[in-house]
């Protein structure tokens, strides 16, 4: 009998000329590959050493400066040297300071429903929100991949997660996938494929996927997968490349390890509280936990979607006395449709601080590292300890709604109550 | 190969911002890595810590960011092994790509304590405990991955492999 595949399955079966089953080994085609500034000059260092000599494929092959953007310090701007002439001599892509996240980039320029995707960034999950096989890998995986096209996957098993049910308003993709998060743990999906299904997925809009499948690491997956639909096909083609599209589901009689229903209806504004990802609870049992700064962006949450429901919230209001409240677009593309839609204008109304498009604070390398003691909540994927340039802060994950709620109070708080 | 050294326990979800911080990052020279080697959650390890000294962890070791730099500061401070439950899969394949041996044995995790001497047969996968006299067998790695950890990393895999088809 043949049993039917997840959607990791075919992905790596197509690309791997394989009937690959989850447990296999396969060797891959990789369609895109990508480092940024931090993971880069390892990976061209690597590169060099491994003798390859050639990128198998420059115009797939991308080198995205936004971990530091622009350069804080000279040791930094030496990196970008190092980037930038390593893009000029092997003939890949540049993304310069400026440009936005590449977990951004990657789906508004290059991802494609099906395609096999690593980044030397542990967040490139993002483009399984348009039906990529897109996994992180370290920088001498990335170097290999540079150099023959190829890479190695062990397939993984796959949790299919069932949602239903309509979201309740003031909860969004966000609250989805810290719940989840909560409920399995930061290592509750170690190696597996997390495959997203269900009514409310098929009602998502592709900011509150990609929001998702970024996140899919944080429970330890190696990539979370979205059905390629309608949605992604409208993706497309408002991004200028319809002709990229094509759908791609998983069989009907796909065989899962496990499956987690959720029921969207349920699910209230949610928190991940310091220092693990995983340690969530709900915005309104938080009332009383006070911040100091706000961040609203990064690969997360930074796109057009999540400005608007910031800018709903603070519109003609400011942040509490104390709270600082810095806003970092992804991308350039997000940050001039912000600034069409006046959601820009809102927030330097509002006392916010705009950034340009990048990772802004979420790592801690510049742009509102936080004080000894200070808390801030934050729209990233990421609170650990340290996360932000201190490790004596407190980072506190919510949606765009719960930061910006929590700006106009200065303390945590559930976004229903101002909207 | 044996490998001997005294035990560095720790808990759950250690994460690779605390192992290397994003803010080294810059820094390329793994010796130099290695002097802020989990800094951020034990000042004191670097002053510590002694070639052939082992990293004895909880699940989810080596959890978060993709940063290589994380095995390679691990390695540079002379841990001669990590022992955890479970690790995060970037880091596990970093590791070995960087020739950082991991064995993973939640048993062994449970049975050693902080400052215990712990001895480990790679080949075998063999951990044992030397203060306790007690005895453990890690997971033994799937058969490519043994190619790989036997090629010295993905890196030299490569070179080699590419070596004999231009012969």
């Amino acid at each position: 009998m043949i049993v039917g595949k997840t959607l990791a399955e075919k992905i790596l079966s197509e690309k791997s000329g394989t009937d690959a089953r989850a447990g296999d080994i396969v060797i891959a085609k990789v369609d895109l590959s990508f480092v940024q500034d931090t993971t880069g000059p390892l990976t061209v260092r690597q590169f060099q050493s491994s003798g390859i000599g050639r990128l198998a494929r420059p115009e797939r092959t991308v080198i995205f400066i936004d971990h530091a953007a622009p350069s804080p310090a000279s040791s930094l701007s030496n990196d970008h040297i190092l980037l930038r002439d390593f893009s000029r001599r092997s003939g890949c892509i540049l993304s310069e300071a400026g440009d936005g996240v590449c977990h951004q980039i990657v789906p508004e320029a290059y991802a494609r429903p099906g395609d096999v995707i690593v980044g030397a960034d542990s967040h490139t999950v993002t483009a399984g929100g348009l039906g990529a096989f897109a996994t992180g890998m370290g920088s001498s995986d990335v170097a290999v991949a540079f150099g023959l096209g190829k890479t190695w996957f062990r397939v993984p098993e796959t949790f299919k997660i069932e949602v239903n049910g309509e979201f309740q308003k003031g909860v969004y993709a966000k609250d989805l996938i810290l719940h989840l998060i909560g409920k399995i743990g930061a290592d509750g999906a170690t190696y597996k494929s997390l495959e997203f299904h269900g009514g409310a997925i098929k009602k998502m809009n592709m900011s509150g996927r990609l929001t998702i499948a970024n996140m899919a690491v944080e429970a330890g997956a190696k990539v979370g997968l979205f059905p390629s639909d309608g949605t992604t096909r409208q993706f497309l083609v408002e991004v200028g490349r319809g002709n990229d599209y094509r759908p791609l589901d998983a069989d009907p009689d796909a065989t899962y390890e496990k499956t987690i229903r959720i029921n969207a209806s349920k699910l209230e504004p949610t928190v991940s509280r310091p220092h693990t990802v995983d340690n969530t609870a709900l915005a309104r049992e938080l009332k009383g936990t006070k911040v100091q700064q706000v961040v609203i962006g990064t690969c997360t949450n930074g796109r057009l979607e999540d400005l608007a429901i910031a800018a709903t919230i603070l519109s003609g209001k400011r942040p509490a006395p104390g709270v600082r409240l810095i806003v970092a677009p992804a991308s350039r593309t997000v940050l001039l449709e912000a600034l069409e839609m006046g959601f820009i204008k809102t927030f330097i109304e509002s006392g916010g601080i705009i950034l340009p498009p990048g990772c802004g604070p979420c790592l801690g390398l510049h742009q509102g590292a936080l004080g000894d003691g200070e808390a801030c909540i934050s729209t990233a994927n990421r609170n650990f300890e340290g996360r932000m340039g201190n490790p004596k802060s407190f980072i506190y994950l919510g949606s765009p709604a719960t930061a910006a709620a929590s700006a106009l109070t200065g303390e945590i708080t559930d976004p229903r109550e101002v909207m | 190969m044996k490998l001997k050294g005294k035990v560095f326990k720790y808990g759950a979800d250690i994460n690779t911002d605390v192992i290397i911080p994003a803010r080294y990052l810059n820094i390329s020279d793994p010796d130099q890595l290695a002097g802020h080697c989990m800094e951020d959650i034990d000042a004191e390890f670097v002053d510590k810590v002694k070639p052939g000294d082992i990293i004895v962890a909880a699940t989810n070791f080596g959890c978060g960011s993709s940063r290589e730099h994380a095995p390679l500061a691990i390695k540079a401070a002379g841990v001669s092994c990590v022992i955890a439950a479970s690790f995060a899969r970037i880091f596990f394949r970093n590791a070995i790509n960087i020739g950082l041996p991991l064995l993973e044995c939640p048993e062994a995790v449970d049975g050693t304590a902080a400052g215990d001497v712990l001895e480990v047969d790679l080949e075998k996968g063999e951990i044992k405990n030397v203060t306790s006299g007690k005895v453990f067998m890690a997971k033994p790695y799937p058969e490519f991955m043994a190619e790989l950890i036997a090629a010295g990393g993905l890196i030299e895999y490569t070179r080699r492999r590419l070596a004999e088809s231009r012969d």
